[in-house]
């Protein structure tokens, strides 16, 4: 009976997922997709547990297991986490197609396409899954952000997955010797490790959404496998969505993706960033800030990943009450990059209550800077360098930009002249019309909203 | 028509499906959209299912398949709650002022 039911609820199934990601397009509908997701989720895993005839006890252990840590995990982490979490996910999911997929090997050992696709859900699952650790290690900080690289690294890199891509083949093209299996896996493990320890800090938007769409793609290999059309579709969403997101990062840093994968970026800038000579900068108080902010009518405000590590995001609304009180229009300019993933900054501005037509990308803003009376910089670096514009030398030439230069006046809070992640100086910095705010994020807007409170 | 080949258009159509859906898209809400198909992709818990309540499961397979289920109903759960809690906070206006 379940056998001629299925097949409808997984086609529901399907449509409660195509249905959730069309719905993200607005803030206002977002939600109602999530429930819809969840409802074709819940249909799908009923159906399914419906068709099984033995093994209950330990299905819905594993399933309780899941839920229990999944649960906390999502109610508990602060919002600054979510890169880390994202990684994290990314490596369970990968993890679970690649177990499937290893499963399924040793328990019917499929030739032909099925066994081709068996070899795709597991070398990406595995290299996913070692990936996505690293990754979340970088953004944990439990291993150094900046590349680590070594001679010959791209070599041995490739030399890797190629070793795994032949191990595969032979498994696809004959039988499977019995070593084949597990040292595919191995290679598979070994250069998901290898993908992303030369990969710094602020590629790390560009990496996560290719690692999401990865996964995606093994969910989707599983479905071929399983020859469960719901998988592939499921998959495919999945793949696409992450496929996106990496390439609009990508674009935001005007590099490809072998670049951002075998460049390692920021080691080449650092060597190239020695020779910077120090140059007089002016800078400025909080009371002198907050004065300059008092007497302007529109406010730029352009958030990075300082603000995140500052935690400076709940003052930065008490900043934006403050002035909007004064009648003072305050936007915020988000640029694509900023942060660690895609839409970093515009989570953590949402979290501390900044309505989100405030929140402006890119295209929408640049043409409003020079209108602006003041622009302020918070944790912002490399995406504000005016030097991306006007010298062609310079690494970050063509990458797009916020004008944040082409305001009245720029105040940019920073801790100290140390140069951003790309290790180049920014041009920002030494302009007539440029105020250098130097202290930590977060207490150096407390003190602002504290002087703008007593001059009221 | 072979079933997996069946598989591949219907691969290609999601795919094609999935790019013109996610490019409309706001950048505003980028996050939430990669744990939602983070969410939705663990729909692998089906697979590890299967495997784990297979009749001819060997005790290799059916361990393998238990991890595979809490991975992936981890990722289930995690992923639809913390994509609806973020967009929880996507407010347009600040709730306190009229």
């Amino acid at each position: 009976m379940i056998e001629n039911v299925l097949p409808a609820i997984y086609l529901l199934a399907s449509v409660g997922f195509i249905l959730a990601v069309k719905w993200m397009n607005n803030p206002a509908t977002a939600r109602r997709g999530v429930i819809i997701g969840e409802i074709g989720m819940l249909l799908a895993v009923i159906g399914t547990l419906l068709r099984v005839q033995s093994n209950f006890a330990m299905i819905f252990i594993g399933i309780g297991i899941g839920a229990a840590i999944g649960a906390p995990l999502a109610y508990l982490m602060p919002m600054t986490a979510v890169p880390q979490l994202t990684a994290l996910s990314h490596a369970f999911g990968a993890l679970a197609s690649a177990l499937i997929g290893t499963a399924e090997f040793y328990l019917r050992g499929p030739h032909g396409f099925t066994m081709a696709a068996l070899s795709l859900e597991t070398l990406l699952g595995y290299l996913t899954t070692t990936a996505s650790i690293i990754a979340f290690a970088k953004l944990q900080e439990l291993m150094p952000t900046r590349p680590l690289t070594y001679p010959g690294q791209n070599f041995v890199s490739l030399g890797v997955l190629a070793a795994a891509i032949i191990v595969g083949v032979m498994m696809v093209a004959g039988t499977p010797a019995p070593w084949m299996f597990p040292a595919f896996t191995a290679l598979s493990l070994l250069f998901g490790i290898l993908l992303v320890i030369p990969i710094g800090g602020a590629d790390m938007p560009t990496v996560i959404a290719l690692l999401n769409s990865y996964a995606g793609v093994a969910a989707a290999a599983m479905g071929f496998v399983l020859d469960n059309k719901l998988l592939i579709i499921a998959g495919a969403l999945n793949g696409s969505a992450g496929l996106i997101l990496s390439i609009i990062m990508c674009k935001a840093m005007n590099r490809s993706f072998t670049n951002v994968l075998f460049g390692a970026f920021g080691q080449l800038q650092t060597a190239a960033a020695g020779t910077t000579v120090q140059r007089p900068v002016r800078s400025a108080t909080p009371d002198e800030a907050a004065a300059i902010l008092d007497s302007a009518r529109s406010v730029i405000v352009i958030p990075g990943y300082g603000m995140a590590v500052a935690q400076a995001q709940h003052k930065i609304r008490e900043l934006y009450d403050a002035l909007t009180k004064r009648g003072i229009d305050v936007k915020f300019a988000i640029h694509p990059v900023a942060g660690r993933m895609p839409g970093h900054m515009n989570v953590l501005l949402a979290e501390a209550d900044i309505p989100y037509d405030k929140l402006l990308e890119m295209d929408e803003i640049n043409g409003d800077f020079p209108n602006t009376d003041v622009a302020l910089v918070i944790g912002a670096n490399d995406v504000v360098n005016p030097l991306a514009r006007t010298d062609k030398t310079s690494p970050i030439y063509g990458t797009p930009i916020l004008d944040a230069d082409r305001a009245r006046t720029v105040m940019v809070i920073k801790r100290s002249m140390s140069p951003g992640f790309a290790g180049i100086d920014n041009e920002l910095y030494y302009m007539n019309n440029t105020l250098m705010l130097f202290g930590d994020a977060k207490n150096f807007v407390s003190g602002i909203v504290k002087e703008l409170a007593g001059s009221h | 028509m072979q079933s997996y080949e069946f598989g591949l258009y219907v691969f290609m159509l999601a795919a094609f499906l999935g790019f013109e859906l996610v490019k409309r898209v706001s950048p505003l809400l980028h996050t939430p959209l990669m744990s939602l198909s983070n969410a939705i992709s663990a729909i692998a818990v089906v697979g590890g299912i299967l495997v784990t309540g297979d009749k001819d499961a060997t005790e290799l397979t059916r361990w393998l398949g238990f991890t595979a289920v809490v991975c992936a109903s981890l990722n289930v759960v995690a992923g639809y709650l913390i994509t609806d809690r973020m967009l929880r906070m996507f407010r347009k206006r600040e709730p306190e002022k009229k």
